[in-house]
């Protein structure tokens, strides 16, 4: 295909030209980065969580009194586990994705305080007698509390648990000590140590960034006896076969309000919970998807409505063409080829821009750096695009008789 | 000759219908999609209190004894606050603190709920033009006394009293109970800007900011009677005890200050600048340089209040703009290039340059109008997609009349440049070649 007799007739129409370029490169440009930001927050979305999701329910109860939290939490617990349907039940602090979040640092020398830099934050979790099953929690190495570990956990002045045995997660187990078992490790922070009994697999953070990183699974878990729980055991997790939660719930949360008419609950199934807590994440994500389809529509028919035009102002020199030999085949190849050089101008261009776009984003938004695949991908999306729009007004072109020539315009 | 101009404009676009649309329909999704994220962003950076905003400012001293921070927390301890607070030496002052207690309402037949509450002193309604439905705030008198009273919210007051006047009546405030002495009228204010704090660690997930503001309101001291040592903290910088709020080494009380002109609010930075080199002699500072007051709007942009999220969508939907301008702009060159002949026609019989300039802008403005209509709809419709987005601000997304009116404006603005060019070039059409191919 010969191409320079393309590039003489863009240069006559230097404008519209550029102008459809622009566009092009615009419409690349947004596209990359949009479908990065879509990317990114449907793989938040989907961050795997190892509790049991999909059997859990809860039901917070506050308003009660601290004091007699001794005998209350083994009393409510041996009601719920009494509810048909309930495979297991237990009284936690904190859930993930709860926005709950109590946070530490911690380091792995004892040499350490609150403003050490080389400290690592995690989300502390209190686990009640029975909370490790209910949850669902899966061991990967070492062994879950036993019952002393609970007995003797309390708090006392510090806004630290006072024992001494802690479950990590397996990211943090990583970072704190990479390379080795976490296993009999412990850590610090200014008054108090905690060693790893038990590794378990990744579970998410009260509240996470969203940025896919390991530190959304910095979660650290503590045994904690009712008696010494001052008020930080007041999320009973209920584990039941999916059908039954809702069921269950209700009836935990009957059963919550007689035995403590003070009390006042809440409840939710858990993966509500989940969805709730990306509900937003996920409507933006949906906002993303609609821009950058109707952008593409918008670039597509834009297409579509320039090549209509030139294809009308060429109809005779069409006809000429046809005239003197050109097949259909080469009409179409004609604006086809155009088509391409067009978006691949466009494309170039909206590359570069995708990328300065993203560096923009990184140093004013919380967004990181995007993966070099995007810009190819959009690349190709968009000169696919490209040939689809011009596909119409290029068989129209094709279709004009030769008989045109020989009329005046 | 407008409204000639006009004819020949409708002429012109019923001519190629398809096209039409298209150009309308780009012009309006672009301004649609625009005006949309605008209006939220219109919405949620705006001024809280407009008019007031300006007198208001927020005093911080760094109370900390470790070495590496370099600038004060984002609130104060109790001790620091509550010293400035008693100084009284600006126009008017509130504490703020937060808890969430237990409430009930021994005189209606309602289910205990946990209701957030805020513990304030009485200039807090006066100083933020707080609007009252029933009643009034409390006396300077009951911040001294403690006196067990509150305002309760509008929401708060539907929910137990049906909307009824309740002044008067009793609630049960976690062990104790307290009188009601006002109602609140519905407040929103966008964002609760006296709550603002720590926005530069949320890593700009900050929509948080843009609830609704607390439901009871009580003397600061009777919060401290009513719930002692349990107040929301912010952070700590050494080991609480969780026993003796008032003295640990938290922060967790916040100070407001009214100073009604400059020289008030300079004199009120070296009183603060004195406060704090009194308290490094008395040893109880480390820090005596981290002192600071920041003006109301200062203090938002600082904390970074827009969601990031929503400045996103914002540089988005303007970008998308962009493409549709660039669409018109090819469309309608190659549409008046087209009619190059009939230019040339009108352009031999004596119309100047500028009538046909004047022409194709009336045409291009056309298309604008009935684009600013078009997306006038789609920003009605945007905005009600986001009133069903689970987000918190999602309440206060309606078009208000500036806004209304800058919808036509940016339309009829976006398609006239997008028509100047292509008319430019059309009134530059040498009319003897175009004649002679007629």
């Amino acid at each position: 295909m010969e191409i320079r007799p393309i590039l003489a007739s863009l240069r006559k129409h230097r404008i519209p030209t550029v102008l459809i370029v622009l566009e092009i490169a615009l419409t690349c440009a947004v596209l990359c980065n949009a479908v990065f930001m879509i990317g990114q927050r449907v793989s938040a979305i989907r961050l795997p969580n190892a509790i049991d999701e999909h059997s859990l329910s809860t039901v917070g109860l506050s308003g009660t009194d601290e004091k007699t939290a001794g005998s209350d939490i083994p009393r409510n617990l041996a009601a719920l586990r009494g509810i048909p349907g309930v495979q297991a039940a237990g009284a936690v602090s904190t859930l993930p994705l709860s926005h709950n979040n109590w946070g530490w640092s911690f380091g792995t020398s004892p040499d350490v305080s609150v403003f050490n830099k080389k400290t690592v934050n995690f989300s502390l979790f209190f686990l009640g007698e029975g909370a490790d099953k209910a949850l669902g929690l899966r061991l990967l190495e070492g062994r879950f509390f036993n019952a002393d570990d609970y007995a003797d956990s309390s708090f006392g002045s510090a806004p630290l648990p006072e024992t001494h045995v802690t479950l990590v997660t397996h990211s943090i187990a990583e970072r704190m000590w990479p390379g080795q078992s976490a296993l009999g490790k412990t850590y610090y922070t200014t008054s108090h140590y905690y060693t790893v009994v038990g590794v378990i697999a990744d579970v998410l953070r009260p509240n996470i960034d969203g940025q896919g990183e390991a530190s959304n699974y910095f979660s650290a878990f503590y045994p904690m006896s009712a008696e010494g729980s001052k008020g930080n055991l007041r999320r009973y997790v209920l584990r039941s076969a999916p059908g039954d939660r809702d069921r269950v719930m209700r009836a935990a949360e009957q059963k919550l309000i007689e035995l403590n008419p003070n009390g006042v609950t809440k409840s939710a199934i858990y993966s509500d919970m989940r969805d709730q807590y990306f509900a937003d994440m996920r409507s933006m994500a949906w906002m993303l998807v609609l821009v950058c389809v109707v952008m593409l529509a918008v670039t597509a028919f834009g297409i579509v409505g320039l090549t209509s035009f030139w294809v009308g102002q060429r109809r005779q020199q069409i006809g000429i063409r046809r005239a003197v030999g050109a097949s259909r085949g080469h009409i179409m190849q004609y604006f086809q080829t155009e088509n391409f050089l067009l978006s691949g101008a466009g494309v170039v261009l909206g590359v570069a821009m995708a990328y300065g776009i993203n560096l923009y984003l990184m140093q004013h938004y919380e967004i990181t750096r995007m993966p070099w695949y995007y810009l190819p991908v959009s690349a190709v999306a968009l000169w696919g695009l490209g040939q689809l729009a011009v596909l119409g007004p290029a068989l129209r072109a094709a279709n004009v008789p030769p008989v045109v020539a020989t009329r005046s315009a | 000759m407008f409204g000639y101009y006009l004819d020949l404009a409708l002429r012109s676009l019923k001519r190629n219908k398809v096209l039409t649309v298209l150009m309308v329909l780009a012009i309006a999704v672009g301004i649609g999609a625009s005006m949309t994220t605008l209006t939220v962003m219109h919405l949620l950076s705006g001024d809280p209190l407009p008019g007031r905003s300006q007198h208001l400012f927020y005093p911080q001293v760094d109370p900390s004894s470790s070495p590496s921070q370099k600038q004060p927390f984002d609130v104060m301890d109790y001790r620091s606050a509550v010293d400035l607070w008693s100084a009284h030496r600006a126009d008017r002052q509130a504490l703020v603190a937060h808890a969430t207690l237990k409430l009930r309402s021994p005189e209606t037949n309602q289910p205990p709920l946990m209701a957030k509450t805020l513990a304030t002193t009485s200039d807090f309604f006066p100083m933020f033009n707080v609007p009252f439905q029933y009643g009034s705030g409390w006396s300077a008198d009951d911040d001294a006394r403690n006196t067990r009273v509150v305002v309760i919210s509008d929401d708060l007051n539907r929910k137990l009293f049906g909307g009824a006047n309740s002044v008067g009546r009793t609630l049960q405030l976690k062990d104790s109970d307290v009188r009601i002495v006002g109602v609140l009228a519905p407040w929103r204010p966008s964002p609760v800007f006296y709550d603002v704090a720590g926005g530069r660690f949320s890593n700009g997930d900050t929509a948080n900011f843009y609830g609704k503001p607390e439901d009871v309101y009580l003397p600061f001291g009777a919060g401290q009677d009513i719930n002692p040592n349990s107040f929301e903290m912010f952070t700590c910088w050494g080991d609480d005890d969780g026993k003796h709020q008032q003295t640990s080494p938290c922060v967790w009380v916040a100070l407001w200050v009214e100073l009604d002109s400059a020289t008030k609010a300079s004199d009120y930075t070296s009183f603060l600048a004195s406060y704090v080199a009194q308290q490094k002699s008395l040893g109880r500072f480390v820090h005596a340089d981290d002192s600071r007051l920041m003006g109301l709007m200062q203090w938002l942009d600082f904390n970074r209040v827009v969601p990031s999220d929503v400045r996103l969508q914002m540089w988005l939907a303007f970008a998308f703009l962009a493409i549709c301008l660039f669409n018109t702009v090819g469309l309608l060159l190659a549409k008046f290039l087209r009619r190059a002949g009939e230019i040339g026609v009108r352009r031999a019989l004596g119309a100047t340059r500028s009538a046909v300039f004047a022409q194709c802008l009336v045409e291009a403005g056309l298309i604008g109008v009935l684009g600013g209509i078009g997306g006038w709809l789609l920003t009605m419709l945007g905005l009600w997609l986001i009133r069903r987005q689970p987000v918190e601000y999602a309440d206060l997304a309606h078009l208000d009349v500036a806004m209304f009116l800058s919808t036509f404006a940016l339309a009829v603005v976006v398609s006239l440049l997008a028509g100047a060019l292509p008319a430019l070039r059309a009134s530059r059409i040498a009319p003897a070649l175009q004649l002679k191919t007629l």
